[in-house]
C-alpha cells in the first residue's frame, strides 16, 4: 500500500518540486558540454557573451552570421538595499536584480553555463523564454549549491524574452529577484538608435509594510494574496532617480528594453512626458506606433522607442499609479538640450500624476513602530533627510530642484520665507496657484499623514539644505500651524 | 607506527574537545502523516523510530574517518564523494578546533550512510525526517503554525553562513530533537525517491506530462513553501554531492537497543 501511496504523490508533485527539470546526473556530468551542440556548432565562430547589469545594455550585434555564444551566469544569494533603510536578501542572476542582460542573434547557438555559488542556500535553475524545449532550459540547468550546469540551445525566434528561475517553489524564487531579459536580435538586426537602456519591473512582498526599516524577510502570505509592498524598476526603490537617472539628449532616439519579472502584477508601462513612437508589442515582431502606455504581462516584455523633442525630466512609471508614487515604480530620464517652447507648451503639466506621499499608506490595526525622537537640530536634519527621500523626493527631487512647470523647487526657494512655511505646507497641504522663484505653479500638494515629529524633522531638513536659510522646526511649532 | 601515535593523540584531543558530543537517540512516536507530496488525503504510516538529538559534528566525523581511512579526504573515491568533500577541513584528520561542535557539512550521501552503518545506525527516511521536523517547541504539528513556518522560511531565504553555528543552538522541538530547522540541510535515506524512479531519462516523459505547475493542485498545501524548498533542495542532489550547508544525523529502528 505504501508503494502505491507514494506513487500517487510522485505523480502529483514531480514537476513542481522539481521546477520542470530532470535530475542532474549524480556523477557530476554537468561539467561537460553537450556533445550534440558541439557537433552542430563546431564550425561556428565562438564568442563569450558580454553581460550587463541594468540599466546598461550590451552593444548591438554587428555579425551578419550565426555564432556559438558562451553565456556564463553566476547565481548569488545576497543582501541588498530594497529602499532607503530597507534591506532584503535577493536571489540573483549575476549578483544584481534584475539579472544580467543577454544579447544574442537569431540563429546563434548558445552554450549556457549556470553556476550556483557555494554560499547559496538553495538549488536554482533557469527557464529562458527564448528557448524552445522542455522547461526553457530549466530541466537541464537544475543546479545544487556549489555546482555548475551546462546546456545548449539554438535561438530560433527573434524577440525580447524574460528568463527566470523555475525551481520550486517557483513563486518564491521569482519573488526574491530571479529574472532578467535576453534579447534575440533578428537576423537583419534592429534599427539603429542613439541610446538603449534595460528596465525591468517587479514586485516584492515583505513582512513589514512599505518603508519598514531593517532586513525584511519575504512574506509568503502577501505573495499568495498578491499584495505587493514594493513595485520597483531594476530591483529597488530609487534605482533610476536623480544621480542614477537615465540620461539622453534632445534629438536622440532612445530604445528601452522593458521586462516584467512579476511575479504577479501586470505593468501599465508609461513614460510621463513622452509618447512611444514605436512599441514592439510584447517584445515580439509587430510594431505599434504612437502608444501612450503599453501593457507588459508578468513574464513578458516590450521594446519601446521614442525620439526626444524637448529637454527636461521624463518619469518612467507603472501607470497603475499608486504603485508609482507609493510603492516605488518610478524612474527618471534626464534629457538635456535646447529648450523648445513650441513642443513644451500645454500638456506638459499633468495634475493626475501628482504624488501622494507614501506615508498615507498606514494600514489600520498595524501600529507603526514608534519613530525615534530627535533631541537636537542635527538629529532632526538626519531623520528629516530619510523622511524627505521617502515622501518628497519623488516630486521635489533629492536635490530640492523640483521639476520645472510641475513641482516647485525647494532649493533656494523664495516661497520659503520662514521655517514654519514648510511645516505648514507639509502639515496642511497646499492647493492653487503659487509663484516660486519667478515660475507659476498651479497644483495640489496633498496633506501628508506624518506625525508632528516627522513634519518637524523634514521641515528642519529642508530649511537647512541646498542653500536655504536654516532654522529649526519643533513638533510644538508643527502643532501650532496644523489645521 | 607514527601514524598510530598521531591517531591516539587525536583521539585524546577529541575527548578533551568533548567530542563525545551527545549522540543520544530520541524516541519519535510514529503516526499517520500526510506528506507534502500527498494527493488529497493520502497518508503515510510512519512507524515509531529513534532519531539522534543533534546533527553529527565534525568531531564525531573525525572519529569515524580515523577508524575508516577510506573515508578520509585524500582517499575517498570520487564516485562516493566529489572533490569538495570535507572541504572545510584542513587535512585528512584535522580541522580548525572551533569547528569541533559544529555540524559536519560538505558530506556526501554515501559518506553519511557509511557513518551510520559504522555505529549500527542509518539515515532517517524522508517521511521520518519530515514527521519529526513538523514539530515545533510546543507542538508535534508546529507546521500548522504560521509563525513557525515563517521562521523556517526566513532561514531558508538567507545565504549560507560561512561557518555553521554549534549544534544545539537553534531550537529543541517537543520531542527533544534539536536544530531540525535553522542550522543546516540534512541528508535523508531516500532523498530523491519522490522525484526519481531510477533511470532519470525514463522520468523525462513523466516529467513533461506533469509540466511545471501541474502538480500544484495536487499538493496538499501549496502554501507550505518551506516544505517545497526542502523537497526541491533534495531533488537537486546526487549521492556523491557535497554542499556547504548539507550535513546529516542518524536514526535507528525501535529494536536498536536490544540489538546492541
Amino acid at each position: 500500500m505504501k508503494r502505491i501511496t507514494r506513487w500517487g504523490g510522485l505523480l502529483a508533485c514531480l514537476c513542481l518540486l522539481y521546477g520542470c527539470q530532470q535530475p542532474s546526473s549524480p556523477s557530476g556530468a554537468a561539467s561537460t558540454p553537450s556533445q550534440s551542440t558541439a557537433q552542430s556548432s563546431e564550425s561556428l565562430p565562438e564568442e563569450v557573451a558580454m553581460l550587463t547589469h541594468a540599466p546598461e545594455v550590451p552593444p548591438p550585434i554587428t555579425r551578419k552570421s550565426p555564432a556559438k555564444v558562451v553565456v556564463k551566469m553566476e547565481v548569488r544569494e545576497l543582501q541588498g538595499e530594497l529602499a532607503n533603510g530597507v534591506s532584503y536578501t535577493y536571489w540573483t542572476f549575476g549578483g544584481q536584480v534584475p539579472g544580467q542582460f543577454i544579447r544574442i542573434r537569431e540563429g546563434d547557438h548558445v552554450e549556457f553555463h549556470l553556476q550556483n555559488h557555494p554560499d547559496s542556500k538553495m538549488p536554482h535553475n533557469i527557464d529562458l523564454h527564448a528557448v524552445t524545449g522542455p522547461g526553457g532550459g530549466a530541466e537541464a540547468s537544475f543546479t545544487a549549491p556549489g555546482h555548475e550546469s551546462i546546456f545548449a540551445f539554438k535561438a530560433l525566434n527573434p524577440g525580447l524574452y524574460v528568463y527566470h528561475c523555475a525551481t520550486a517553489p517557483v513563486g518564491m524564487h521569482i519573488a526574491n529577484g530571479m529574472y532578467g531579459l535576453i534579447l534575440v536580435e533578428p537576423e537583419a538586426g534592429l534599427p539603429k538608435v542613439d541610446r538603449e537602456y534595460y528596465v525591468m519591473q517587479s514586485e516584492f512582498y515583505t513582512k513589514g509594510k512599505f518603508g519598514a526599516p531593517g532586513l525584511q524577510p519575504f512574506s509568503m502570505e502577501k505573495a499568495l494574496e498578491e499584495h505587493a509592498d514594493y513595485v520597483v524598476f531594476n530591483g529597488s526603490v530609487g534605482s533610476m532617480v536623480d544621480e542614477k537617472a537615465l540620461t539622453a539628449k534632445v534629438g536622440e532616439t532612445v530604445r528601452l528594453y522593458v521586462g516584467n519579472g512579476g511575479p504577479n502584477l501586470t505593468s501599465s508601462f508609461h513614460v510621463i512626458g513622452e509618447i512611444f513612437d514605436k512599441v514592439y508589442t510584447e517584445g515580439g515582431t509587430s510594431v505599434n506606433q504612437n502608444v501612450q502606455t503599453t501593457l507588459i504581462p508578468a513574464g513578458g516584455s516590450s521594446i519601446v522607442e521614442f525620439k526626444l523633442e524637448a529637454p527636461g525630466t521624463l518619469v518612467l512609471v507603472d501607470h497603475a499609479i499608486f504603485r508609482a508614487f507609493n510603492k516605488g515604480a518610478l524612474g527618471m530620464m534626464k534629457v538635456e538640450g535646447e529648450e523648445n517652447p513650441l513642443v513644451y507648451s500645454g500638456k506638459q503639466k499633468d495634475i493626475v500624476y501628482l504624488p501622494e506621499g507614501s506615508a498615507v499608506q498606514d494600514i489600520p490595526g498595524e501600529p507603526a513602530p514608534a519613530p525615534p525622537t530627535a533631541s537636537n537640530k542635527e538629529e532632526r536634519v538626519a531623520s528629516g533627510q530619510v523622511i524627505y527621500k521617502r515622501n518628497c523626493a519623488a516630486c521635489h527631487q533629492v536635490d530640492g530642484s523640483g521639476i520645472k512647470g510641475a513641482f516647485p523647487p525647494l532649493a533656494k526657494a523664495d516661497f520659503i520665507t520662514s521655517p514654519s512655511v514648510v511645516a505648514e505646507t507639509v502639515a496642511n497641504g497646499l492647493t492653487g496657484e503659487i509663484r516660486v522663484n519667478g515660475e507659476i505653479y498651479n497644483g495640489v500638494m496633498p496633506k501628508l499623514s506624518l506625525s508632528d515629529e516627522e513634519i518637524a524633522n523634514v521641515s528642519t531638513y529642508v530649511v537647512n539644505s541646498w542653500g536655504n536659510k536654516g532654522g529649526e522646526v519643533t513638533p510644538g511649532d508643527v502643532a501650532k500651524v496644523k489645521k | 607506527m607514527g601514524t598510530q601515535v598521531i591517531e591516539t593523540l587525536l583521539l585524546l584531543t577529541l575527548s578533551l574537545l568533548g567530542s563525545g558530543q551527545d549522540s543520544s537517540l530520541v524516541f519519535i512516536p510514529g503516526g499517520e502523516m500526510t506528506p507534502f507530496y500527498s494527493v488529497g488525503s493520502q497518508q503515510v504510516r510512519v512507524e515509531p523510530f529513534l532519531l539522534e538529538a543533534y546533527p553529527v559534528t565534525n568531531a564525531q566525523f573525525l572519529r569515524f574517518v580515523l577508524r575508516n581511512p577510506k573515508w578520509r579526504r585524500s582517499q575517498v573515491q570520487r564516485v562516493f564523494a566529489e572533490k569538495n568533500y570535507l572541504a572545510h577541513w584542513t587535512g585528512d584528520l584535522s580541522f580548525p578546533p572551533e569547528l569541533a561542535d559544529r555540524p559536519v557539512v560538505n558530506i556526501s550521501w554515501f559518506a553519511a550512510r557509511a557513518f551510520g552503518q559504522s555505529i549500527d545506525r542509518r539515515l532517517p527516511t524522508q517521511d521520518e525526517w519530515e514527521l519529526a521536523a513538523q514539530a515545533s517547541e510546543t507542538s508535534p504539528q508546529g507546521s500548522d503554525d504560521p509563525d513557525f513556518r515563517q521562521r523556517i522560511l526566513t532561514w531558508y531565504s538567507r545565504p549560507t553562513a560561512n561557518v555553521p553555528i554549534p549544534v544545539g543552538s537553534v531550537f529543541q522541538n517537543v520531542y527533544g530533537v534539536h536544530d531540525l530547522h535553522g542550522l543546516i540541510w540534512e541528508w535523508v535515506e531516500d532523498y530523491n525517491t519522490v522525484l526519481v524512479t531510477g533511470d532519470s531519462r525514463g522520468d523525462g516523459e513523466l516529467n513533461r506530462q506533469m509540466y511545471c505547475a501541474a502538480g500544484v493542485s495536487g499538493t496538499l498545501d501549496p502554501g507550505d513553501y518551506a516544505a517545497y524548498m526542502r523537497y526541491g533542495f533534495r531533488s537537486s542532489l546526487g549521492p556523491n554531492y557535497t554542499v556547504k550547508n548539507l550535513g546529516f544525523r542518524c536514526a535507528a529502528d525501535m529494536a536498536w537497543k536490544e540489538e546492541r
